[in-house]
């Protein structure tokens, strides 16, 4: 700090100078000088910062080894008949590699149902409580830059590092195919797959605006951590319990009912087991990799007469896991709004 | 005080039933240092985080360069640099890089972010750590670093939030220097807050006493110190080499001298209340004694006493309202957590 005056002088008034000339060159270089808005600025420091943590590897490695562990089994499975030609969905090959298993380890989909959760919360879980912690809160909105960009930045960024990782691990699954079995892809499984990609990157979504706003909500990290994990094992594990002794108290005994009347009572459990974003997930990845699934419900006799037993076609698909897809967006953009509603206005201090 | 830079009208903000700030007016000009001098938990930060929009006022009104802070606080913040009294920086990242992302924040372009950022770390003195991880910061250069992030802006108002907290004295001294330089040069408004009386006696224009949400007085350090102690004597304090002997002698001599109304004596050095200046007439007094004097000094109303009588008066005023019952509930701390 010695001699600040000399350094200043010259520092400010050369600013000052490319100030004024900013200031009158302004409508000409303004449009090709546009400076970076604030919050693409963030979010790249916060995809750097993901990047790098080793929260991120270790979840990068786990989720990886779940990857190539389900794809080994189902590599191996494959050319097993029984499993492959009893569902008439003959050739759509990739979407039996991830679905394909002996029942040592279960599919991929249904691993990433709970691994999802764990990345969501594993990403989220101290977004804003430990900047604040660390005092870079206030410093960052001390800045100007509007609050609702800094808590976007913090949704959006690791949403973008899992969209990568999951899109990479679906294309190399489907080079990997390539080169082993020599089948070419179909148009309709690419999109399917596509489709279960984005279905996964919704699902994390939904994990990680939970677990933003239960870090806005708690003032310590491990607090927040916890509470996800808790909300997480209560849907994984209780929610289940707690519907089903629920049914027993309250439903009638299905020996007495009508075959109707037990249509009606399995569709309103189902109804409820759906709360369960996990559920929402399994039932729309399983009708998305299986053309074969008609529907998640119980079916009629009635209702299958008619039907030709062939693979339903990708639209099909998407109308029948529509409500799902809708259920999932909707509980995601509730979290991020009820986040976004505690934060705004709250007082900021460190 | 035309087009003050900062202006707060009945700011009031409340905690449940607790008034961190109490009915605030306040107006500071261009190129102004002001102090915001207060002891802990007297709501000098409360105020500074609604003069930014961190948080709202229960009511009044906050205007920051024209701007209202609680309704438009981008548009403040892009003329404010704010330093608060505890940041902290990304440890995992170097000091350059911190600063280099609030420059792009600030919407500095690409191309000259970075070699600002250089130029500003030399300017505090942090050109050796420049790529340290900002982790590894000691709590003064943490404290440069956030002013080096102030100035990346090239802002016109700059508030300081304790910011001589944890620099040793020299540190504080350079830190203040500058401060007042980029002050002087860019006609920069400062705010500082402070705990720390006698540091922000150095720079400040004019200093606010801010107990329990209430800006007390607010004026430069003479004015304050002539309207509080304008009842009280000129205190005049003359050294000797040697202890003085024939003191009850002198005594009488000097209470002769008009003015003189008290005297106190401690082995060589002597002090002498007078209700005017007569410094001239005491050391003539004592030279035709043949004693050898060592120092005149007259003493002065620094900022400790001026605040230590502000405070004074509120505990008096509370004892008289019949706050606090027992001495325990007087003493400091506990009025504070009131």
């Amino acid at each position: 700090m010695e001699s600040p005056v000399v350094y200043f002088k010259g520092l400010f008034s050369k600013k000052l100078k490319s100030n004024a000339l900013t200031v009158v060159g302004a409508s000409s270089i303004s449009k090709h000088k546009q400076p970076v808005s604030p919050f693409v600025v963030i979010v790249k420091k916060e995809i750097g910062d993901q990047v790098r943590s080793w929260r991120f590897i270790v979840l990068l490695v786990l989720i990886v080894l779940t990857f190539l562990g389900s794809m080994y089994v189902s590599m191996t499975n494959i050319t097993n008949p029984a499993a492959s030609s009893a569902i008439p969905d003959n050739g759509l090959l990739y979407l039996k590699i991830l679905t394909t298993t002996d029942g040592s380890l279960p599919s991929f989909h249904i691993f990433m149902s709970f691994l999802g959760a764990i990345l969501g919360i594993g990403l989220g879980f101290d977004a804003v409580n430990s900047e604040q912690q660390n005092g870079t809160l206030i410093r960052l909105l001390a800045q100007p830059i509007y609050r609702d960009n800094f808590l976007l930045a913090k949704f959006i960024s690791p949403l973008i590092v899992i969209s990568a990782l999951f899109l990479s691990l679906g294309l190399l699954m489907i080079g990997g195919g390539l080169v082993i079995t020599g089948v070419s892809i179909e148009i309709v499984e690419v999109l399917r797959i596509l489709t279960f990609i984005l279905l996964t990157v919704l699902y994390v979504g939904f994990w990680l605006s939970l677990s933003i706003l239960l870090s806005v909500k708690f003032k310590q990290a491990t607090t927040s951590a916890l509470t996800a994990i808790g909300i997480w094992l209560f849907f994984t594990i209780f929610y289940k319990i707690v519907v089903n002794m629920v049914v027993k108290a309250f439903l009638p005994d299905p020996a007495f009912l009508s075959q109707t009347d037990i249509l009606d009572y399995n569709n309103l459990i189902l109804g409820f087991l759906r709360f369960a974003p996990s559920q929402l997930y399994t039932d729309a990845t399983t009708v998305m990799l299986m053309p074969a699934v008609r529907s998640l419900g119980p079916l009629t006799m009635e209702q299958m007469a008619g039907a030709i037993p062939a693979p339903l076609s990708f639209r099909e698909s998407v109308l029948i896991v529509w409500p799902q897809i809708t259920g999932l967006i909707a509980a995601t953009v509730m979290c991020f709004a009820i986040s976004y509603y505690w934060f705004m206005r709250r007082e900021i201090r460190s | 005080m035309k087009n003050p830079v900062i202006e707060l009208i009945g700011l009031t903000k409340l905690y449940g039933s607790l008034k961190a700030v109490d009915n605030l007016n306040l107006e500071i000009s261009k190129g102004e240092i002001y102090g915001l001098l207060g002891p802990n938990g007297a709501g000098k930060t409360t105020t500074i985080l609604m003069m930014l929009g961190l948080t709202e006022p229960t009511s009044g009104k906050v205007s920051v360069c024209g701007y209202n802070a609680t309704s438009n606080p981008v548009a403040v913040k892009q003329k404010v640099g704010y330093m608060p009294d505890n940041m902290g920086f990304y440890d995992g990242m170097n000091a350059l890089d911190n600063l280099v992302y609030i420059g792009r924040l600030n919407g500095i372009p690409e191309s000259r972010v970075k070699e600002r950022a250089v130029e500003l770390m030399e300017l505090v003195g942090l050109s050796k750590a420049i790529d340290k991880k900002a982790g590894t910061y000691s709590r003064g250069m943490k404290q440069r670093l956030g002013l080096a992030e102030v100035l990346i802006k090239q802002p016109e108002v700059i508030i300081l939030d304790e910011p001589t907290l944890g620099i040793d004295p020299a540190g504080v001294k350079e830190f203040l220097t500058l401060i007042k330089e980029l002050s002087k040069q860019q006609s920069i408004t400062v705010l500082l807050s402070s705990h720390h009386l006698n540091q922000v006696q150095q720079v400040c224009d004019r200093v606010g006493i801010f107990v329990e949400g209430r800006l007390l007085a607010s004026d430069n350090i003479d004015k304050l110190s002539t309207h509080l102690f304008s009842r009280e004597a000129h205190v005049v304090i003359i050294t000797f080499a040697h202890p003085l002997q024939n003191i009850e002698e002198y005594n009488q001599q000097l209470l002769n001298i008009e003015g003189v109304n008290a005297i106190e004596m401690h082995d060589n050095t002597i002090e002498i209340s007078c209700t005017r200046n007569a410094t001239p007439e005491f050391v003539r007094f004592f030279v035709e004694k043949g004693q050898d004097i060592m120092g005149v000094q007259r003493k002065e109303y620094g900022l400790e006493e001026i605040y230590q009588r502000y405070f004074e008066n509120t505990l008096t005023e509370n004892e008289t309202n019949g706050k606090s019952g027992s001495i325990f509930q007087r003493s400091f701390f506990k009025k504070i957590k009131k």
